[in-house]
């Protein structure tokens, strides 16, 4: 039943009483985990978002300095889309019961997302030897900010993802393990479109425009 | 002769078994009442951490009210001291006060025991939550003892003045109140995510959405606000945090302070302006919420008759939370704005008074012809209607473009602010706690003490900010340390903050009569029994009392009617609680 029609119902009423009498109550674990993850993602989503918008109404000045463009990117997002194609891979697995699929496809997110923050890193490195570099231009500032809010995000999956590949590699409950992997493919997908967004209007070229109207200031 | 019920029994659904969660069952002392676990104790953790960082913001009050009242009188407080009073009042009673108490407090307690659940859905996280929740406000305390003491921007914490030498606390106060909130937003995510997916998904059979208490209405609501709203607090606070230590500029122009020209360039400080209010009026709304959701359960409860148009009051609920998304800029009308926007943001206030309106009548009209009991809860339940709606008026003011020009950053804005989300969800608060207590200890607060305190609180609170405003219609600036030596301020104004700051100090005084009665009645008050009330949601109904951990003994209870079925027609007794089964006739 949709919210909206919940939020029309007469509790009251006694044909929706008995309508209201069926509701079954409490739903699985499971089902909890994954809508814990579904909120904290809409709460990341709003994070990036201000932090998009902030950087669209700061670009809207006119001494804006766009930063340089950095071609190493270009790899690490190419690692980033690896891992997460490699996590689908281990969840596709997961569901179809090939454990040594899954396990691959697990280690395999793992060393791309390993790759990318590397990159991340060196793309960090590359910029502050720059002549361009200075901290007080906001493009360069915002690169570092969102760049780094971005890195701990996938920092903090990570975090989980040791968890799912201790459990592959242990003991585990085939129903559980695949929840747990299931789980970092959705954070990880998520986290790829974030990029890709951040990293299309942010940090590829002169998107002034498309951003400005995006935030609706154009 | 046949039993009349509230609905019609005939087509009543056998109950089905309720799925059992597995709860972490705690041996030692520590594991129960330090580390635990347990939604109850949690909720208690938080309540207590809560009023007494409370406390000290309540004695920065007065501390500002001794200055006000008596300037040129007191050697301790000079004009940075009387900043940093201000700001740290304000930021703890906004955010570790209230936020706190009303959704980690009162979440923790109720939502699982409204909604018919054995615990949170995820124990480990919500003891996590409390636990960076209490370094947050460590942290936040520290900032008092480092060189400089804490900062002195206001609660606001605009740059570039929060940032530049010269303003208290500009060189370790901001950095650690700005970590401090950083810790603040995490913790609490993780004991939002809480919330809102034990509403979502641990609700006990029979409790569909719209059988559940407006109570837990409130909370949820408000909770999905905060998860929405605190990520532009954190982001602003990660980017100041930047600006201070590494020397960026994302808030900082060009500037020139104290005749040196400082290294930053090219930031904006109006962005700041917009982040933080885009969580700062919803912050409003995050108090204002579960203030609502509990004045209406107690007035229900206490006068014995349904929530008038309960289906109303849920929406309203739903679209002051929507609304309170769209109306930030109406804090920043004299920073400079088109006026189209500006026209804009005030017509969207505006519209949030429809649904606030709503609310209000229905609680009037609940209270009419009901067999209204005046004891304490409900006396603060009607304080709070009452001071609600002066503040809710003078909000229609201040909503107003050019209302609000003359009469921005005048006391008349801290009159309305304190009369509308200070003193209302306060006496909320207290009703609540009134309300709660019996549940919570099984012991009834003393009566006495209870309307001794409301009455000083209430009276007191007036003798405050009646006054107040017209200290702002006088031209009386807000966060001056002292306002003598002008022409413009009217010698009346003085008297008018002498008595000011003695009603402040006798409401702060009155306070010990509560946290009094709040340890004598643990030890010596009346017991309650589980249901002193006779209310129908389903906390008063466990088997013991206070509830033990799993909250409902061996079965869960199984829901089979709405929270309000008071003085139902025919009814053995004027209340029939939600798991109580519709009699067959």
């Amino acid at each position: 039943m949709s919210l909206l029609h919940q939020l029309m119902a007469k509790p009251w009423v006694a044909d929706q009483i008995k309508v209201d009498d069926l509701y079954a109550g409490g739903a699985s674990s499971g089902l909890a985990k994954k809508l814990a993850l579904r909120v904290f993602l809409a709460v990341v989503a709003v994070l990036f978002m201000l932090l998009v918008i902030a950087y669209g109404r700061r670009m809207a000045y006119e001494d804006w300095r766009p930063s340089p463009q950095l071609g190493l990117l270009w790899a690490n997002t190419f690692a980033l889309i690896l891992s997460s194609v490699a996590l689908q891979w281990a969840q596709f697995s997961a569901r179809r019961g090939q454990m040594d699929g899954m396990r691959v496809g697990l280690l395999a997110g793992g060393a791309f997302t390993v790759v990318f923050l590397i990159g991340q890193i060196t793309a960090w490195r590359q910029l502050a030897t720059m002549v361009y570099f200075d901290v007080t231009n906001p493009a360069i500032a915002f690169f570092y900010l969102i760049t780094g809010v971005h890195g701990l995000h996938l920092l903090g999956g990570l975090v989980a993802w040791g968890r799912t590949a201790a459990k592959a590699w242990g003991d585990f409950d085939v129903a559980d393990i695949r929840q747990s992997v299931e789980l970092c493919t959705l954070y990880w997908h998520f986290l790829l479109l974030v990029w890709l967004i951040l990293f299309g209007l942010l940090f590829m070229g002169n998107n002034l425009d498309i951003l400005l109207k995006l935030c609706g200031i154009g | 002769m046949t039993t009349y019920v509230a609905h019609d029994a005939s087509a009543f659904a056998p109950p089905a078994e309720v799925e059992e969660v597995e709860l972490y069952h705690p041996k030692t002392f520590i594991g129960k009442y330090i580390w635990s676990q347990d939604a109850k104790v949690i909720a208690i953790q938080y309540a207590i951490t809560a009023i007494g960082i409370g406390l000290v913001a309540l004695v920065l009050s007065w501390l500002m009210r001794l200055q006000l009242g008596f300037p040129n009188t007191f050697s301790f407080i000079d004009p940075s001291n009387y900043l940093q009073f201000v700001t740290m009042h304000g930021m703890i009673m906004v955010i570790y006060l209230l936020t706190a108490l009303f959704l980690g407090g009162f979440g923790n307690y109720l939502i699982p025991l409204m909604v018919g659940a054995r615990d949170m859905v995820f124990p480990y996280v919500n003891m996590v939550s409390y636990w960076v929740y209490l370094f947050a406000v460590l942290l936040l305390v520290a900032s008092f003892f480092v060189p400089g003491g804490p900062t002195g921007a206001g609660w606001t914490l605009y740059p570039p003045q929060a940032i530049l030498q010269g303003t208290p606390g500009a060189s370790w106060g901001i950095l650690l109140m700005l970590v401090s909130l950083a810790f603040f937003i995490v913790g609490f995510t993780m004991g939002g995510l809480n919330y809102v997916v034990t509403v979502l998904q641990a609700r006990t059979r029979g409790m569909t959405l719209m059988r559940m208490p407006l109570t837990v209405w409130g909370i949820f609501t408000a909770t999905i606000l905060a998860l929405l709203a605190f990520p532009a607090l954190l982001v602003s606070a990660i980017m100041m945090t930047l600006d201070v230590t590494l020397g960026t500029s994302f808030f900082m122009p060009a500037i020139v302070s104290m005749g040196q020209q400082l290294d930053h360039a090219g930031g904006s400080p109006v962005l700041f302006q917009h982040l933080f209010w885009f969580f700062g009026h919803p912050e409003v709304y995050i108090v204002a919420l579960p203030a609502f959701g509990i004045v209406s359960d107690l007035i229900s409860v206490h006068s014995r008759k349904n929530i008038f148009g309960y289906r109303m009051m849920v929406w309203a609920i739903v679209i002051i939370g929507g609304l309170s998304f769209v109306v930030w800029a109406h804090h920043m009308y004299v920073s400079g704005m088109n006026p189209y926007f500006g026209f804009f943001f005030a017509t969207t206030t505006l519209i949030i008074a429809v649904p606030t309106a709503l609310k209000v009548y229905n609680w009037v009209l609940t209270l009419w012809h009901g067999n209204i009991r005046l004891n304490v809860p409900m006396l603060f339940a009607i304080g709070f209607i009452f001071t609600f709606i002066n503040g809710g008026l003078t909000g229609l003011f201040l909503g107003n473009v050019t209302v609000d020009v003359p009469l921005s950053d005048t006391m008349f804005v801290v009159a309305h602010f304190h009369m509308v989300m200070a003193i209302a969800p306060i006496l909320v608060v207290f009703g609540a706690i009134y309300h709660w207590y019996p549940k919570i200890t099984g012991r009834m607060l003393n009566d006495t003490m209870g309307k001794f305190h409301f009455w000083v609180t209430f009276v007191g609170s007036y003798a405050i900010y009646y006054p107040m405003h017209y200290l702002g219609f006088a031209g009386v600036p807000r966060r001056y340390y002292a306002i003598t030596g002008t022409d413009l301020i009217p010698a009346s104004a003085h008297s008018v903050n002498v008595a000011i700051t003695i009603a402040a100090l006798i409401v702060g005084a009155v306070q010990v009569v509560f946290l009094y009665n709040l340890i004598w009645s643990y030890f010596k008050g009346k017991p309650s029994g589980g249901n002193p009330w006779g209310a129908t949601t389903l906390e008063w109904q466990t088997p013991d009392t206070p509830p033990k951990h799993g909250n409902f003994g061996a079965t869960l209870p199984v829901v089979y009617r709405w929270a309000y079925d008071y003085s139902v027609p025919g009814a053995a007794e004027d209340f029939i609680p939600q798991n109580v089964p519709p009699a067959h006739s």
